[in-house]
């Protein structure tokens, strides 16, 4: 008698726990258990297998001695600053275009957006036959007569990390035009009413207006863009295997590389641990604002 | 506290490898199936040779081990360091195969030290592996007394190939002998308007034209004060200096589309007679057969640029993950007995390019270069291990790391040699 008449009213407080509950444990197990256990790799001195032979910040120190490593960050830090702020402006850009109520509007939506459809490697593959000097736009532009052409980036050391950046925005600016224009359909057609009335030019109403508006758009793009970055590997193996030479040499790629190819756990956690630290400084403003917000 | 590290990892690591796993049961099942009816061993075995040649090769292996009596199921990966991950991860999680291929290198070292693989000492014992071996392939299967590895074959990573109407078009009568006549010869072919040396630039491609130097102008003792002892004086010296130079020195006979190119198509390359010479291991040859080229009369195979210069051996061993199941040790006992045999090492090297790691086989049977290669490996002051059979494969990476730097940018020699010394200390 006494649970029946409890049962009713925990019930309902219980259900959206329970049903949060398998999420909740994926995250705590998967997500910060691995993130703790790779914490822990990367203090001992593992090799292909675990082991719990402490050697404290000993695989940190040759972490930073790699200039492999040092490059690797380099070219991170280069990549990501290019790749967000091309996706954003070329996103941004194209939901304009699209929300000029253009004709064929569907169309040229779905051209754009389905690079997105594409996986890393695919995109890193298709954009290296493209790049490839000799052939690809190399050789059909010469074929048309242009004998002076010459497009050998992809073999450049000084210019190949701008390969990635063009294959991988190509791919990732659809997606920010999605979410853009979603933000743009969401404005109110009275500001714009009232802008035209003001005679004030569509340009200014973007930038002092509608973009502002548009902020916390903007806030989700950045924080998707961001993750795509640190997570860089696939299209550059595709691409050029980090190179020529280690040219192309990303931090993910450096720690494929030791967790299985060179057999050396310890190294590659620290690696994890060291990529992790980006990731925390980029999600801590956006978490500090968010609870900010829901306090105020 | 290894134990509690092996159960995690595993979670880990099965989760990351679910998907091959799924694919593999499949394709075991319906093997298993398929002889359930048969008595007698049972052999799952993994690795790596998917290619054409390279299957021909290993079916022959099967067949061999299906005659003995017992059952051989395939487990095929594309890709060896695929192969040799999901291996790993087989035994951490329990459920390893009954043999694995890995390279003669230090690749499974870890394996042994942690005492997770069962020795074949009764069949080293039983054909004298101590005196038939080459001793670079002794130092690397053999540990603290006993045999963990079962070698199939032998491959040469150094050879210089080369085509002979690319030669004759470029004037060259004779075969260089010394790394200065090597570069009198890519100077000529570059004046006939080939491209001298055909290179693909990927990293380990270039280790191996760092091999072809270190070993032919530094010499034996310099090749393993730098690679075995690892001797910073050695690598701070004036004579590893130059080889570090002369390895540079060759990037200048490549052409510009070198980088990310695969060796087959730079095999492609001399084949055609559009390039010179390409230094690759003696996996190259089955290109040269598969375009219907034939040795000696089409292209040259050249083991290195003196009469004693040092025979840099790799090749493939089998080894057995612990167990106390007896049919599973029978079936690994088997598995050993059959590589072993000289019917088959000369079967499976026929068509793998390499050369059987037994010297009483039949020379008859073996093409010209492999006959050249055979000849050399008895010489016992003559063959030296590639650099994975003395440096750990983070350490061996790193040094490539350094290496492909080195030719790709403007790096001075003192600061490769400041990078090879850092990569190395580790």
């Amino acid at each position: 008698m006494k649970t029946a008449r409890i049962f009713p009213r925990i019930v309902p407080r219980l259900s959206p726990h329970l049903a949060l509950l398998p999420m909740a444990l994926t995250a705590l197990v998967a997500y910060l258990g691995a993130a703790l256990w790779t914490l822990r790799i990367s203090l001992t001195g593992s090799r292909t297998f675990p082991s719990g032979q402490f050697i404290g910040l000993a695989q940190y120190q040759r972490l930073f001695d790699n200039e492999r490593w040092m490059l690797s960050l380099h070219n991170l830090a280069l990549y990501g600053v290019l790749f967000v702020a091309a996706c954003l402006v070329i996103g941004f850009l194209l939901a304009v275009f699209i929300d000029q109520r253009v004709r064929g509007e569907g169309l040229f939506r779905t051209v754009f957006l389905y690079p997105y459809a594409m996986s890393f490697v695919a995109t890193g593959l298709v954009w290296q036959w493209l790049l490839s000097p000799g052939d690809g736009i190399d050789g059909a532009v010469r074929a048309l007569g242009f004998a002076g052409f010459r497009l050998d980036w992809i073999v450049r050391q000084d210019l190949v990390m701008y390969t990635v950046v063009v294959a991988t925005v190509w791919q990732a600016a659809g997606l920010v035009m999605a979410l853009m224009l979603a933000g743009l359909r969401g404005v109110d057609p009275d500001i714009w009413k009232a802008a035209r009335l003001d005679g004030i030019p569509a340009w200014r109403v973007y930038t002092r207006i509608v973009l502002p508006m548009l902020w916390p758009t903007v806030a989700t793009v950045l924080l998707l863009l961001s993750t795509a970055v640190v997570k860089l590997y696939d299209a550059v193996v595709a691409m050029t295997q980090g190179g020529p030479g280690t040219a192309s040499e990303v931090p993910t790629k450096f720690i494929m590389d030791h967790l299985f190819l060179r057999s050396n756990v310890g190294l590659a956690s620290a690696g994890a641990v060291v990529l992790l630290v980006p990731v925390l400084a980029l999600l801590a403003p956006y978490a500090y604002a968010r609870t900010r917000k829901e306090a105020a | 506290m290894l134990g509690a590290g092996r159960t995690a990892l595993r979670t880990w690591l099965c989760s990351l490898c679910a998907c091959a796993c799924a694919a593999l049961g499949a394709g075991a099942q319906a093997a298993q199936a398929a002889t359930t009816a048969q008595a007698g061993p049972r052999a799952e075995v993994i690795h790596w040779w998917t290619s054409g040649g390279e299957s021909a090769a290993v079916k022959q292996v099967a067949r061999a081990y299906r005659g003995a009596g017992g059952a051989w199921i395939d487990t095929a990966i594309a890709g060896g360091d695929q192969s040799r991950a999901v291996t790993i991860n087989r035994i951490i999680g329990g459920k390893p195969p009954t043999a694995a291929q890995f390279n003669t290198s230090k690749q499974f070292l870890d394996i042994i030290e942690e005492d997770l693989l069962n020795d074949v000492d009764d069949i080293a014992r039983r054909d004298g592996w101590d005196r038939m071996l080459p001793q670079p392939i002794i130092d690397v299967i053999k540990v603290k007394g006993h045999w963990y590895a079962a070698p199939m074959n032998i491959h040469m990573q150094t050879w210089l190939w080369y085509s002979k109407a690319a030669f004759a078009r470029a004037g060259i009568a004779r075969e260089p002998r010394s790394v200065d006549e090597l570069f009198i010869a890519l100077d000529k072919l570059r004046a006939a308007g080939l491209v001298p040396l055909a290179h693909g630039g990927q990293a380990w491609q270039e280790s191996i034209l760092f091999s072809l130097m270190l070993s032919n102008l530094g010499g034996r003792d310099l090749y393993l004060r730098v690679i075995r002892d690892r001797e910073p004086a050695a690598i701070r010296s004036a004579a590893f200096r130059r080889v570090l130079l002369a390895y540079k020195r060759l990037r200048g006979y490549v052409d510009p589309a070198a980088p990310g190119r695969n060796w087959n198509d730079a095999t492609a390359m001399v084949i055609q007679g559009r390039a010179g010479i390409q230094v690759m291991g003696d996996w190259a040859k089955g290109e040269f057969t598969a375009a219907g080229q034939m040795p000696e009369r089409d292209y040259g195979c050249l083991p290195g640029l003196s009469p004693t210069s040092p025979y840099l051996v790799q090749g493939d061993v089998f080894v057995f993950p612990k167990t106390d199941d007896p049919a599973a040790l029978g079936a690994q006992k088997l598995v050993a007995r059959v590589v072993a045999d000289p019917g088959v090492q000369l079967a499976f090297n026929r068509l793998k390019g390499s050369i059987p790691v037994r010297p009483d086989v039949d020379l008859g049977q073996l093409d010209a270069c492999a006959r050249k290669g055979m000849a050399i490996v008895r010489d016992r002051a003559r063959p030296l291990g590639v650099m994975e059979i003395y440096l750990t494969p983070d350490r061996n990476g790193a040094l490539q790391d350094v290496l492909t730097a080195y030719w790709n940018t403007a790096m001075p020699v003192e600061r490769a040699q400041d990078g090879i010394a850092s990569a190395l200390r580790y």
